[in-house]
This record gives C-alpha cells, sequence and structure tokens, in this order.
C-alpha cells in the first residue's frame, strides 16, 4: 500500500518537537548564530525529547526500535526550528545509530547503553574532509593495519562538537573501503584544531581534527573484525540530511510568507502580485515533493533495502529546495531581508552548505 | 503508518500495460505522429476489448472499477490504478494514450453534477461493444484561462435549450462526435449577465443537429490525438441534457461540482507527463550508458560531468515530481479534499517534463534532435501538460491563493 499518513504516535513526537522547536530553538538559534554558543539548557531539552534514545532498542538501554521515517519527520522539525540546534541536538546519533546499524554486538552491549543512560552524549563523528571533491566513498582519511591496530592518517573538517566529547566515530579509508572506528578523544596521534569559522552554522561547533600515527585497537573497528557496510549509514545520513533541509526550506517558507501578507507596496500586500504568490506557491509546491522523496527513503531504509538510489536522489533535491527557498525567503523580504534582524539571511548562510554536509546527521 | 509500497493489483496491472506499451504503442508512435488525423484504431479496439473484459475502465470518478466496491473495508485504490496507469500508457506513447476510448473528461462532469438518471442515460453507451469516447469543450477563441468570459450562449425554449457558439480544442471531439456515437459536454452561459453563477454544463449527443466539428488542428505533438473545433449554431437539447439547476440564483453547485473534477482530472494529467519524462530519463540513461557513461546514485555532484548531473538532477525530479501525483490521488481514494496537491501535482509534472524532454533532446545531441529517434517527440508530446487542465500560471494562482488564503479578487 501506500499512505502518506504518519501514525499517531509519530504525530504526537512531531508535535511535541514542533512545540519545542518553533520558539525555543528557534529564538536559540538565532542568538546562537550571533554569539557562537547554543544555551545548554535548549541541548538538554532537545536530548530529552528522547528522540536518539526511542531509537535504540531495550536490550541496549534505550527504549523503542529504530525507525528513519519517525527520525526524519523530528529531524524536519527540529531543523525547522534552527539547523545548528538540530545538528547539535542530535550529533550523538552520528555515533550510536551507525553502532546501532554496523557495530559488532559486543560494541553495541557496550556503547549504546553509555548513550541512553543520562544527558546528551558527549559523541560525535568525523567524515568530511577539506577537499571541493569530498566523496565519503573515497576517503583520503587512511586506516592502515599494522597488525595489532589500525593506524588512521589525515585530515577531517567539519566534525561537530569535537572539542567537548568523548568518542568520536572516525571514517577512514581501509583498503579504499569506508570503515568507520571508535577513536577515544585525546587519543595520541589525534589534534582536534581551532574551531572552525564558517559562513553558516555559526552556532555548531564544529572542528578540524589532523590525524597523524593515531592508533585504533581492532576491537574498535565498527563492526568488529568483519567490518562494517558503510551503504546503510550514508543512506541514513543523507536522508537525515533531506529532512533537515526540507525543514530549513519550510522555515523560510512561512517566514516569507507571512511577511508578504503584510509587507505592503503600491498600496497593497506585496502577496497580492503574482510575482511573489508564484514564488510562494513554487516553495510550497517543491517542499512538499521533496519532503515525500525523503519520507520514500527512509521507508525503504526501514524495511531494509537498499535505499541508495532514493536517499540520493531524494538528497540532491533537498539540497537544491533549501538553497532556492532561501534565496526566496531574502528576496521577497527585499532589503530588510538582508539585514540579520529577520532571520532569511541567516537561512540562506545555513543552506548554502547542504551540498557538502554529509554525514552531519543521523537518523 | 507511511508507505510506499506499490500495490499488488497496480504491480500486476503495470506488468501488463508495459507490454502493451512497448509491443502495440512505441511501434506506432512515429507513424500516428507523422500521420497527423489519422486514428490509431488497432490500439483503440484492444483497450476497448481490454476495458469491458475487465470491467475496468480508465476515466476518472467515484465510481471506477479496480475491484474496491466488493471490498468495501479495504483501501481504495482507483484514482492511485487509475494515473499508475496513464503513467504506463503515457511511456508508450502519449498522443496514443490519450485515444483511449472511454467517458474521459465529459463523463467525469456527469459523475460529478449529474443526477443518478442523467448518469444511466448518457454513460450506459460506454458498456457496448464499440469503442466510444465523450469529451469536454469550455475553451473559445476568445477565453481560455479566463473561462467566466466564454460566450457560447444557452437559451431555454419550450422544454428545451437552444445552443450558440464556438469551441475550440476539443481533445477527442472528432472521435466522440464523429468516429463514435459519444457526446460532448459543453459549457455555456444561461445568463450572460451572472459571470460564473450563470456557467451550466450541457450534454450534446453525437448527430445532434446544429453541433458541426468544423475543423481539427494541426499542432506541435501530441498529434495522434484529435483537437476539434466545434461550432453550435441553434443547436436544441433537451432539458434533461443540462447538468445541474436551472436557476441561476440558488444554483451554484453545478459549477463548483464540475469544477471540482479537476481535482481528479489534474493529476491524470501530471501522469501522463511523467510517463512521457520517465521515458525520456531511461532512453537518455541507456543511450548514454551504451557511450560508456554511467550515472552512479551516490558521487558528490562536484566529482560528476555535467551530463551525470543533467541526468542524475532530471531522474530526482521525476521522483519527487511522482511521489506528489500519488499523494494527490492517494488523497481522493481516501475521500480527502486534495485540490491544493492536485494543483501542485500539475504544476511540478508540467514543468518537469517540459524540462527533463528538453535537456533529453540536449543531451542526445543529434541523435536527439533527429526524427529517427523519438526523444524529439517526446519533447513536443511534453509541453502540452503545462498547458491544459489550467496551464502552470493558472495552477500557481490556484495554489498561491489557497496558501495565502487569499480570493480571486485578492489574487488576480
Ligand atoms: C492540445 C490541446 C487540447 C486541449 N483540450 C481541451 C479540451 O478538451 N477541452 C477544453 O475545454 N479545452 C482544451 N484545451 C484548451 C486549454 O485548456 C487552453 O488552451 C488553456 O486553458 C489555456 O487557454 P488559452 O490557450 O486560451 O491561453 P490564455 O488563457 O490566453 O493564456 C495565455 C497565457 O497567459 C497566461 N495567463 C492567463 N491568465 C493568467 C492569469 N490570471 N495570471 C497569470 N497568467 C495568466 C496563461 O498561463 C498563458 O501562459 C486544449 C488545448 C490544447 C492545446
Amino acid at each position: 500500500m501506500y499512505s502518506f499518513e504518519p501514525t499517531e504516535e509519530q504525530q504526537m513526537l512531531v508535535e511535541a518537537v514542533r512545540r519545542f522547536a518553533a520558539k525555543e530553538v528557534r529564538d536559540a538559534g538565532r542568538d546562537a548564530d550571533e554569539s557562537g554558543t547554543l544555551p545548554q539548557t535548549v541541548i538538554d531539552k532537545g536530548w530529552e525529547l528522547g528522540i536518539l534514545q526511542s531509537s535504540i532498542p531495550e536490550e541496549y538501554g534505550g527504549f523503542g526500535a529504530r525507525s528513519a521515517v519517525t527520525g526524519v519527520l523530528a529531524a524536519e522539525e527540529l531543523a525547522y526550528g534552527d539547523l545548528a540546534a538540530a545538528m547539535a541536538i542530535l550529533a550523538p546519533g552520528l555515533f550510536a545509530l551507525p553502532i546501532l546499524i554496523g557495530g559488532s554486538e559486543a560494541q553495541r552491549k557496550t556503547l549504546l547503553p553509555k548513550a541512553c543512560a543520562g544527558g546528551h552524549f558527549p559523541a560525535t563523528a568525523a567524515l568530511i574532509e577539506p577537499k571541493y571533491d569530498f566523496d565519503s566513498a573515497a576517503l583520503t582519511v587512511t586506516a592502515r593495519d599494522d597488525g595489532d591496530s589500525y593506524v588512521l592518517d589525515g585530515e577531517k573538517c567539519y566534525v561537530p562538537l569535537a572539542a567537548d566529547v568523548e568518542h568520536l566515530l572516525v571514517y577512514a579509508s581501509l583498503d579504499g573501503k569506508t570503515q568507520g572506528f571508535v577513536v577515544g578523544n585525546g587519543t595520541p596521534g589525534m589534534a582536534v584544531g581551532e574551531r572552525e569559522k564558517n559562513m553558516g552554522l555559526r552556532g555548531l561547533p564544529t572542528y578540524e581534527i589532523n590525524f597523524s600515527q593515531c592508533p585504533v585497537a581492532c576491537a574498535d573497528r565498527l563492526g568488529g573484525a568483519a567490518g562494517h557496510d558503510f551503504a546503510p549509514i550514508v543512506n541514513a545520513s543523507r536522508v537525515a540530511l533531506g529532512a533537515m533541509a526540507v525543514g530549513l526550506s519550510r522555515a523560510a517558507y512561512d517566514y516569507a510568507l507571512n511577511y508578504a501578507k503584510e509587507r505592503e507596496a503600491f498600496g497593497e500586500p506585496i502577496a497580492r502580485r503574482q510575482s511573489i504568490a508564484f514564488m510562494l506557491a513554487e516553495m510550497a509546491t517543491e517542499i512538499e515533493a521533496v519532503r515525500l522523496a525523503v519520507w520514500q527513503a527512509a521507508w525503504l531504509l526501514d524495511h531494509g533495502r537498499d535505499a541508495t538510489r532514493e536517499a540520493y536522489l531524494a538528497k540532491i533535491a533537498a539540497d537544491d529546495l533549501a538553497l532556492m527557498c532561501a534565496d526566496r525567503a531574502v528576496q521577497i523580504l527585499g532589503g530588510h531581508g538582508y539585514i540579520r534582524d529577520h532571520p532569511v539571511e541567516m537561512w540562506l548562510r545555513n543552506a548554502r552548505g547542504f551540498p557538502m554536509f554529509e554525514g552531519m546527521a543521523m537518523v | 503508518m507511511i508507505a510506499f509500497e506499490m500495490p499488488k493489483p497496480i504491480a500486476d496491472r503495470r506488468e501488463i500495460l508495459k507490454q502493451a506499451a512497448e509491443g502495440m504503442m512505441r511501434p506506432a508512435s512515429r507513424y500516428f505522429d507523422e500521420h497527423e488525423h489519422e486514428i490509431p484504431w488497432d490500439y483503440i479496439n484492444v483497450m476497448w476489448q481490454a476495458i469491458q473484459v475487465t470491467g475496468q475502465n480508465y476515466r476518472p470518478g467515484p465510481v471506477a472499477g479496480s475491484g474496491d466496491a466488493s471490498h468495501s473495508d479495504r483501501p481504495r485504490l482507483t484514482q492511485q490504478m487509475l494515473i499508475h496507469t496513464v503513467e504506463m500508457l503515457s511511456w508508450g506513447d502519449a498522443g496514443i494514450y490519450l485515444c483511449t476510448p472511454g467517458s474521459g473528461l465529459g463523463g467525469a462532469a456527469i459523475e460529478a453534477v449529474g443526477t443518478p438518471g442523467q448518469t444511466e442515460k448518457f454513460l450506459k453507451r460506454f458498456a457496448g461493444d464499440k469503442p466510444t469516447w465523450a469529451c469536454m469543450a469550455m475553451t473559445e477563441p476568445h477565453a481560455g484561462s479566463d473561462t467566466a468570459a466564454i460566450r457560447t450562449r444557452a437559451v431555454r425554449q419550450g422544454d428545451g435549450w437552444t445552443i450558440d457558439g464556438t469551441k475550440i480544442f476539443v481533445t477527442g471531439g472528432h472521435k466522440s462526435l464523429i468516429d463514435s456515437n459519444g457526446f460532448v459536454v459543453v459549457w455555456a452561459t444561461i445568463d450572460p449577465t451572472a459571470g460564473r453563477a450563470g456557467m451550466r454544463p450541457f450534454v450534446v449527443e453525437a448527430g445532434t443537429p446544429g453541433m458541426t466539428v468544423t475543423k481539427l488542428e494541426k499542432k506541435m505533438g501530441i498529434r495522434a490525438s484529435d483537437t476539434a473545433m466545434i461550432v453550435f449554431e441553434n443547436c436544441r437539447v433537451p432539458a434533461d441534457n443540462l447538468l445541474g439547476s436551472a436557476d441561476v440564483a440558488t444554483e451554484q453547485k453545478g459549477f463548483k461540482g464540475a469544477m471540482a473534477t479537476f481535482d481528479a482530472t489534474r493529476p491524470i494529467v501530471a501522469a501522463s507527463a511523467l510517463g512521457i519524462a520517465r521515458a525520456t530519463l531511461e532512453f537518455v540513461k541507456e543511450t548514454l550508458a551504451a557511450q560508456g557513461v554511467v550515472t552512479p546514485y551516490g558521487v558528490p555532484r562536484n566529482k560528476l560531468t555535467a551530463v551525470q548531473r543533467d541526468v542524475l538532477e532530471m531522474e530526482a525530479a521525476i521522483n519527487a515530481a511522482w511521489l506528489l501525483t500519488l499523494k494527490a490521488t492517494w488523497l481522493i481514494d481516501q475521500k480527502r479534499p486534495n485540490t491544493l496537491e492536485a494543483s501542485m501535482c500539475k504544476i511540478k509534472a508540467g514543468e518537469v517534463v517540459t524540462k527533463v524532454t528538453q535537456k533529453g533532446v540536449e543531451l542526445l545531441g543529434p541523435l536527439g534532435y533527429s526524427r529517427k529517434l523519438l526523444v524529439e517527440k517526446w519533447m513536443r508530446d511534453a509541453k502540452i501538460n503545462d498547458l491544459f487542465e489550467g496551464t502552470g500560471q493558472i495552477n500557481r494562482l490556484i495554489v498561491a491563493r489557497r496558501i495565502l488564503g487569499y480570493s480571486s479578487k485578492e489574487l488576480k
């Protein structure tokens, strides 16, 4: 069957996240774009929604089961509030979900209960590398098997929260295959750099990390000795980022729509001009279409099917959607859109990053 | 619960239709494109038989088949089945698909606003052994998008109505009125001072004196489909051929009801558009693959060539447009309002097919432009989907008014 209707439970979660995100996260996100710091209370409150904890089965310390569909519904709402805050709140999932998906039983049993035990779990993942054609399937950070351990070498960037975490999942190329490695922060040979200064996502602390002869125990390879398949992980990341792009787009669309109904020019609201109204109609149309593409990919993941095609297609559509909607929101606000009193310019700065963001969110 | 599993009855139907599309439509595509106004009878006869045998028809509306009626507790699939059908037939050939016999847009109007008696009287001919069509005539030479500006007049005379006026661009007009014993649902005003409130649909049956098919248009694409001009001169129809009430002051349901058929027909046009788009995408991918160019999923766009990037963006757009169309019909099957989604999917699909087919010609270079292959034809066929059943602009107006909460006066 086809159905476009979330379950009642999912609907309740969506509403809870929306209540929290639309005002509290939105306001905090705007301030953090200026100050660089998200209030810990907002991150804690977001964590207490239990989005990650409810993805982890009881046997590993959680209280639910992973559903990418539920995950994308929640991710869209959080990002509707603020993208940087959404990424910060969900960052522990960058570590925990790949362990759930691709980890060995031993890794799940030891690491996941920690992730679910208390407050916002200090963990993250490092995937992106500083090059224009960064490709998660062809990493330049390498892992070499030297018999007793793996040795990591190379440069990562855009690692969320890296300075404050205890654990990282570091992705590296092992004989040409992308594999994850659980690394404790402060392991010799690993150096977290200065906090990055980016065009957008200014509320989210991200870091470069340098690996130089950094040893990782064999047991800490994701999936154990046999390793893991990277595809379901990167697909889950694309789906999550797609949902966030939809959330950001909807934020920009709603804001521009309300503004256009209020703002008058030549004696009537600007929304009564087709050139404005049609932009809004197109934004609404594209948002709905891309959202469904994200849902479809998430649904495939939940059914254990290969989502490579759908996740990728949804992601590239969502990348373009976010930029289009944010840009149009600025355009609809005119000169006022360029002023930092309004959030639309921030959304445009945030949106531009989506094609490059990979592995910065997971469901 | 959100789900994306193609229901088995739909998958089974698609399997059969694909064979028909490959075996019967594609081989005839070029011929009927180059022999405008000839009629693809082989296709028509096969389809008519299939429709009679399965008891399924291909018209929109609340009563159509799919075996739903006997399992009323199961989710209805009628409209979802229909768009999957149309998508596949249009993947075969969009012009030939438009020749599919059945009650079409005319029947949809009757189902929407006719009495049970009228439905029985006018639609029973579609259970006969000869392929039969019906069509709908709104557009006039000076009035297309602005439907309220039509001038065709219907005047009460004795126990009937007399219709005078000129209708153009009637899809299937010739097949409905000359090639079969069908009918046209023609829009006329019974009170020119009343604007929309005075507009009414009338059924005019084939052979009615005073009605003449005067011209068949020559078109850029969908040439297998006839597009007729119909002139009404002192054309008399019985009182019962009026759909809705004769009272201008109290009755507006007629107009609104018939306009509501767009909610069902726009997703069908979108599906047809996306069938052409998919045909183009598949052909482009196969042709490129034969020359060693593959379009892998998952590679960052910065690593792709411009050609690969175009192809993947086409594919992403088609996929999203299809899901939107699917949702628009799922809502109908759920008996929920879908006016917004119907216009949205029409906007998106109309735009996607236009871009995808134009890109397709470009990407294949000399091959794309050549009439030896079908890609150039698909580009010509595609464009109609951004024009009829409400142009892209008119559907944007509809969406914009809804999202802004504006009336048609507030957003013109
Ligand atoms: C092959 C074919 C088959 C057809 N089949 C049928 C049929 O079966 N029955 C039938 O009744 N009609 C049919 N039509 C007619 C079709 O629905 C109309 O052509 C269409 O509605 C547009 O009307 P128009 O051509 O008069 O363009 P116009 O209304 O003159 O529009 C011209 C341009 O102006 C734009 N425009 C108009 N009003 C506005 C506005 N308010 N805001 C912004 N832009 C606006 C339009 O979008 C368009 O771009 C068919 C047409 C074709 C070509």
